[in-house]
């Protein structure tokens, strides 16, 4: 079995947004970097679990980005890759990234492709898709549970009002959420070895990004909480009715 | 040319998603103009040529039970004959579990630039850039799209959905359907409940409720809001509360018209799940809970006095007995 895990850096979830440049750049003053939570905590972790049953299983990470990746991709090896492949690249577009990522999935015929079902900062919910049909591959969306049978795979996925479960053939590509695993501390004997195991630079192929941020805006701020008194029920659901029209 | 929406269907109904893509669609159109068209895969039973009221000229389907659930490789080989078939510029989804599943293939399959999470008409001033929300709706981006053809995913409650007057023709088009790979052995609906994506109002509760047994107080007040039900994180992850109710950066993001928050205090984690609400009420009887800062309404109290008076007070407001 040899499965693809891709990463993304995105900004701690308790970053604070703010931009630069005249709104065209995000500011990374401060900012703490981590595996995107999808990423780390559902796709990689059940990665990591289809390997301890399975020994032989190979895991492949990759993410596109610049040198400053490096950090997230070695707790990601600490967690459990076998070898990690940095695409030195920077886009904000999905079909650049996925098509990046589609490249080196077609050179090493992967049986699963994971990504999380989207990434913190951009939450477009694409990549997976994108990879998926560069590779000709089928996609399940949304997974909240994945089992393997031999070469079948057991996917339950969110659907319109709940979820279903489908059953499907490898080579596949999945796109995890919450559900999948639990989230992992890397131990000191896995940040050891991440030490040592293979972070590959590849240059990117010349592909052509579809779209580019122009700005970036901060949504206007709140006029304010208007605090009712405890014992003024009534007053609450007069204005909740009457001024914020909202039943 | 054309403006091709894709609409949600599920169990043989289009889905509430559809109206706001429709009235999304049509008014793009409009402002492009030309024509707006919708598709729909699967069978339906609802009056198809009525969607004309949200301003599409044609409703074009293909009626095959094989397409009842996605196998977005499937679909994307479909949407993508049919954008050829209508001479499609735009192709509009919803960013729903289907348009996350099927949006960004049909993008990837016509080489066509994304823009997933829209949030607002486009600005075709000069080119064609699409607002959307970044950060888990903590920001926006002005995006633009490159390409000739174009695809857009709307989020769930960016326009309200606007109906006027007349009918659409409905066309069946003659694609192929090729079988599925995907074979679905198990169909779990929520069922007697609001889908929380779905929900115009969601009463949402927290580590202040204390407990799995006090949820009765916040099931009442959804009950006589017709509201969905929702949770924090520590919340669901004690199991009080089934996990797909779970909202925030890790859960579900959910943009209701009014979202309720009982004994929650307002983790910028939990916000991120919620920020895109239109309307934020919240209770918490730590006046320094942050979600004050955040919200539009607050009542500082003891959630357990307060949220049974709010049920009481609205079932006077409708004359619920």
């Amino acid at each position: 079995m040899k499965i693809l895990v891709c990463i993304s850096k995105t900004p701690d979830t308790t970053s604070k947004i703010a931009f630069t440049n005249g709104n065209t750049k995000f500011d990374e003053a401060g900012v703490t970097w981590i595996i995107n939570p999808y990423d780390e905590w559902y796709s990689l972790v059940r990665a990591i679990e289809i390997k301890e049953k399975d020994p032989s299983t190979v895991i492949h990470l990759v993410t596109v980005g610049a040198s400053d990746c490096e950090p997230i991709i070695r707790k990601a090896l600490a967690l459990g890759g076998d070898e990690a492949f940095r695409i030195n690249a920077d886009s904000s577009d999905s079909f650049y990234i996925a098509a990046q990522i589609a490249e080196l999935a077609k050179q090493n015929n992967y049986d699963l492709i994971f990504t999380g079902k989207e990434a913190i900062d951009y939450n477009s919910s694409a990549i997976g898709g994108m990879i998926a049909e560069l590779v000709d591959m089928p996609y399940i969306s949304l997974a909240t549970q994945f089992d393997l049978n031999a070469n079948t795979a057991s996917v339950t996925r969110e659907i319109e009002g709940g979820e279903e479960v489908a059953e499907i053939n490898l080579p596949l590509v999945v796109s995890c959420q919450k559900g999948m695993a639990e989230q992992r501390i890397p131990n000191m004997r896995g940040i050891m070895a991440a030490r040592t195991k293979p972070l590959k630079v590849v240059e990117p192929a010349a592909i052509e990004a579809l779209t580019s941020i122009i700005n970036f805006e901060l949504p206007p701020a709140k006029a304010g909480c208007k605090m009712v008194a405890a014992d003024n029920v009534p007053e609450l659901i007069r204005l909740l009715h009457e001024e914020a029209k909202a039943f | 040319m054309s403006v091709l929406i894709y609409l949600d269907q599920s169990d043989n109904h289009i889905k509430k998603s559809a109206y706001e893509v429709l009235t999304y669609g049509s008014k793009l159109a409009a402002q492009l103009g030309t024509s707006a068209e919708a598709l729909v895969l699967g069978t339906v039973a609802d009056d198809l040529a009525s969607l004309g009221k949200y301003g599409v000229a044609k409703v074009h389907q293909v009626n095959n039970e094989n397409l009842n659930h996605v196998d977005a490789q499937l679909y994307a080989k479909i949407i993508s004959e049919a954008v050829a078939q209508v001479s499609a510029s735009v192709i509009v989804f919803s960013q729903s579990p289907t348009g996350k599943s099927v949006a960004a293939r049909v993008a990837a399959r016509l080489k066509a630039g994304l823009v997933a999470g829209a949030a607002s008409l486009p600005d075709t001033s000069n080119g064609f850039v699409v607002r959307k929300t970044v950060f888990s709706g903590k920001a926006f981006a002005n995006v633009s799209i490159n390409t000739p053809i174009k695809v857009i995913s709307l989020n769930a409650n960016s326009i309200s959905a606007v109906a006027g007057e007349g009918a659409a023709t409905v066309e069946q088009m003659n694609i192929a359907v090729d079988a599925s790979k995907i074979k679905i052995t198990a169909v779990n609906k929520i069922t007697g409940e609001i889908p929380l994506s779905e929900a115009d109002i969601v009463v949402s509760g927290g580590r202040g409720l204390k407990g799995p047994e006090n949820w009765g107080v916040l099931l009442d007040l959804a009950k006589v809001l017709g509201a969905g039900t929702a949770c924090s994180r520590p919340v669901g992850d004690a199991h009080w509360r089934p996990h797909h109710e779970h909202v925030g950066q890790t859960g579900i993001q959910v943009a209701p018209n009014l979202y309720i928050a009982l004994g929650i205090s307002g983790a910028i984690q939990h916000l991120a799940g919620v920020n895109r609400s239109k309307i934020m009420v919240v209770i918490n009887k730590d006046p320094e809970a942050p979600f004050f800062k955040a919200a539009d309404y607050g009542i500082v109290g003891d959630l357990f006095e307060i949220v049974p008076q709010m049920t009481a007070e609205i079932k006077k407001l409708k004359g619920i007995a």
